[in-house]
């Protein structure tokens, strides 16, 4: 369980650290907070020459708000900052609810938001509930900077839209909607563990409550976090109750759940179901939200 | 081919300097350059907890760093709790409530609890099993760790109530 021989370079600069990645090529793996990448590397799985270590890069952390109410979140802030901001508690409960089911305290200290979601774990937190917030991930390459939506990044089991050359540089938060509703579920064996599944959503109402838009979605069942279309048709347009909420549970959609050592396919989709309940009646205050 | 690399770590205080392989772990180095074996090195892939260190007063695990990555930072290992000889007030919880067996664990649940007890002093106890879920323990079946570490709270709480009883103002007395 020790790592291959490596070298450590440390840029103290987005711009250092890219050009970096470019001289260096396949020999080279950027490193934040570690936390995916050290079992990865002590198991070895993987045997980078080169590991380029971002946490010297004090420009990438942080959490900015923005005139329009949307938010800014630089790749190296860690779980913990999520977890203790005050203005992600204002501004994005949905996260400020997510961040404790994330791993142990000890691995939130050194976790990063931009690790999480370049890794792509189908079961993390991160992903999912970028894609329930619309999230917009900005990449930094040599070759210039884009912003590629939450729904377009995530591609499968710890796949994704990032090129061999580009960064991750931070996370762009859309502002919610006045009393948009949202919740966060999930069940792992253990505290902090990885979730067998877990429920992210966001919903806009009308004043009077009415559905106006839903991103529903399901994490830790298949290849990687996805919305669940069927199920956000069924309930946009409703003003819901718990009745309606059940009449909406056959539009479940068809998810391929996978099986591992951790549970079963049918399992999961069992899950899925029970929690997708569960997360539509803590949005619209028919259940109590849980603590972890 | 083997990049090695000098390292200067602040360990309990003190300075450590050593010349080794980059690719050493924070824990590897503190076990066999530091000669700190109090830090105990379970899985070494992040899940058992045994190897818990405090970076700057906040729990972390040392076998996911690289010592070349900490030389900024302060790191504590259980050695530094207490002076030699003497042990913390969380330590005594421990002894008292049997919150040990074999021992492996102690040091990781130590340093975490420790690290919990300092950012919330009064926790209840599902946040006491929150906290310490990253660290397993194969002897005790945790409840006497989780009464430890509740006792120790208690304790502490009581111990600034009097404090403060004692140094109150008194309706007749002059300026504090
Ligand atoms: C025991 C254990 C339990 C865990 N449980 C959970 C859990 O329940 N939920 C969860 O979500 N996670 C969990 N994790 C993983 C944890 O959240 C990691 O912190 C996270 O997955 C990766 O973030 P990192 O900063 O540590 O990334 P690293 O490990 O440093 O890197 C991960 C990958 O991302 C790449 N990378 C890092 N930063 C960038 C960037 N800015 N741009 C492009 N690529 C980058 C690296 O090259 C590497 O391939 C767990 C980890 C452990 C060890
Ligand atoms: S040895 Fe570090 S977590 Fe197990
Ligand atoms: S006391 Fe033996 S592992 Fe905890």
């Amino acid at each position: 369980m020790k790592p291959a021989p490596l070298d450590i370079l440390a840029p103290t600069s987005v711009a250092h650290a890219l050009s970096l990645l470019v001289e260096h090529g396949d020999q080279a793996r950027l490193i934040a907070g570690g936390q995916s990448l050290m079992p990865i590397l002590a198991m070895r799985l993987a045997a980078p020459a080169i590991l380029i270590d971002l946490n010297g890069i004090g420009a990438l952390r942080g959490i900015h708000a923005q005139a329009d109410g949307s938010v800014i979140i630089g790749a190296l802030s860690r779980h913990r900052d999520l977890e203790r901001s005050d203005l992600v508690a204002e501004r994005l409960p949905l996260i400020a609810a997510a961040m404790p089911w994330v791993a142990h305290v000890q691995i939130r200290n050194r976790g990063t938001i931009g690790g999480s979601l370049a890794h792509a774990d189908p079961a993390a937190e991160l992903p999912a509930l970028c894609l329930a917030l619309g999230a917009t991930l900005e990449l930094h390459s040599p070759r210039g900077a884009r912003h590629v939506a939450a729904a377009d990044f995530f591609q499968g089991v710890f796949a994704t839209e990032r090129a061999d050359d580009e960064m991750i540089t931070a996370v762009h938060l859309p502002a919610a909607s006045p009393g948009q509703r949202w919740a966060f579920i999930e069940l792992a064996r253990r505290h902090g563990d990885f979730a067998l599944c877990g429920i992210a959503l966001t919903a806009d109402c009308s004043p009077i409550g009415q559905v106006l838009g839903a991103r529903i979605v399901v994490f830790g069942v298949s290849d990687c976090a996805q919305r669940l279309p069927q199920l956000e048709a069924a309930i946009v347009g409703t003003t819901p109750t718990p009745t309606s909420i059940d009449q909406a549970m056959p539009a479940l959609d068809q998810v391929e759940a996978r099986s591992d050592h951790h549970a079963s396919s049918e399992y999961r989709l069992e899950l899925l179901a029970t929690l997708a309940r569960r997360a539509l009646r803590q949005a619209f205050g028919f259940d109590e939200r849980i603590a972890p | 081919m083997n990049p090695t690399r000098e390292i200067t770590l602040r360990v309990n205080g003190n300075t450590v300097r050593a010349v080794c392989e980059t690719r050493i772990t924070l824990l590897d180095f503190l076990r066999d350059q530091a000669g700190l074996t109090g830090t105990h090195a379970g899985c070494e892939h992040g899940v058992c907890g045994a190897c818990t260190v405090q970076l700057d007063g906040e729990s972390v695990r040392s076998c996911l760093l690289f010592a070349a990555q900490v030389s900024t930072g302060e790191i504590t290992t259980v050695e530094g709790l207490a002076p030699a000889g003497s042990l913390t007030d969380l330590q005594r919880a421990f002894r008292r409530h049997h919150a040990l067996q074999c021992g492996f664990c102690t040091p990781g649940m130590l340093m975490t609890a420790d690290a919990l007890l300092r950012e919330s002093p009064n926790p209840d106890e599902a946040a006491v099993r929150a906290a310490l879920s990253g660290n397993l323990c194969r002897c005790t079946g945790y409840q006497p760790i989780i009464e430890a570490v509740l006792d120790c709270a208690e304790s502490r709480a009581e111990a600034t109530l009097r404090a403060d009883q004692r140094h109150a103002p008194t309706t007749s007395g002059g300026a504090a």
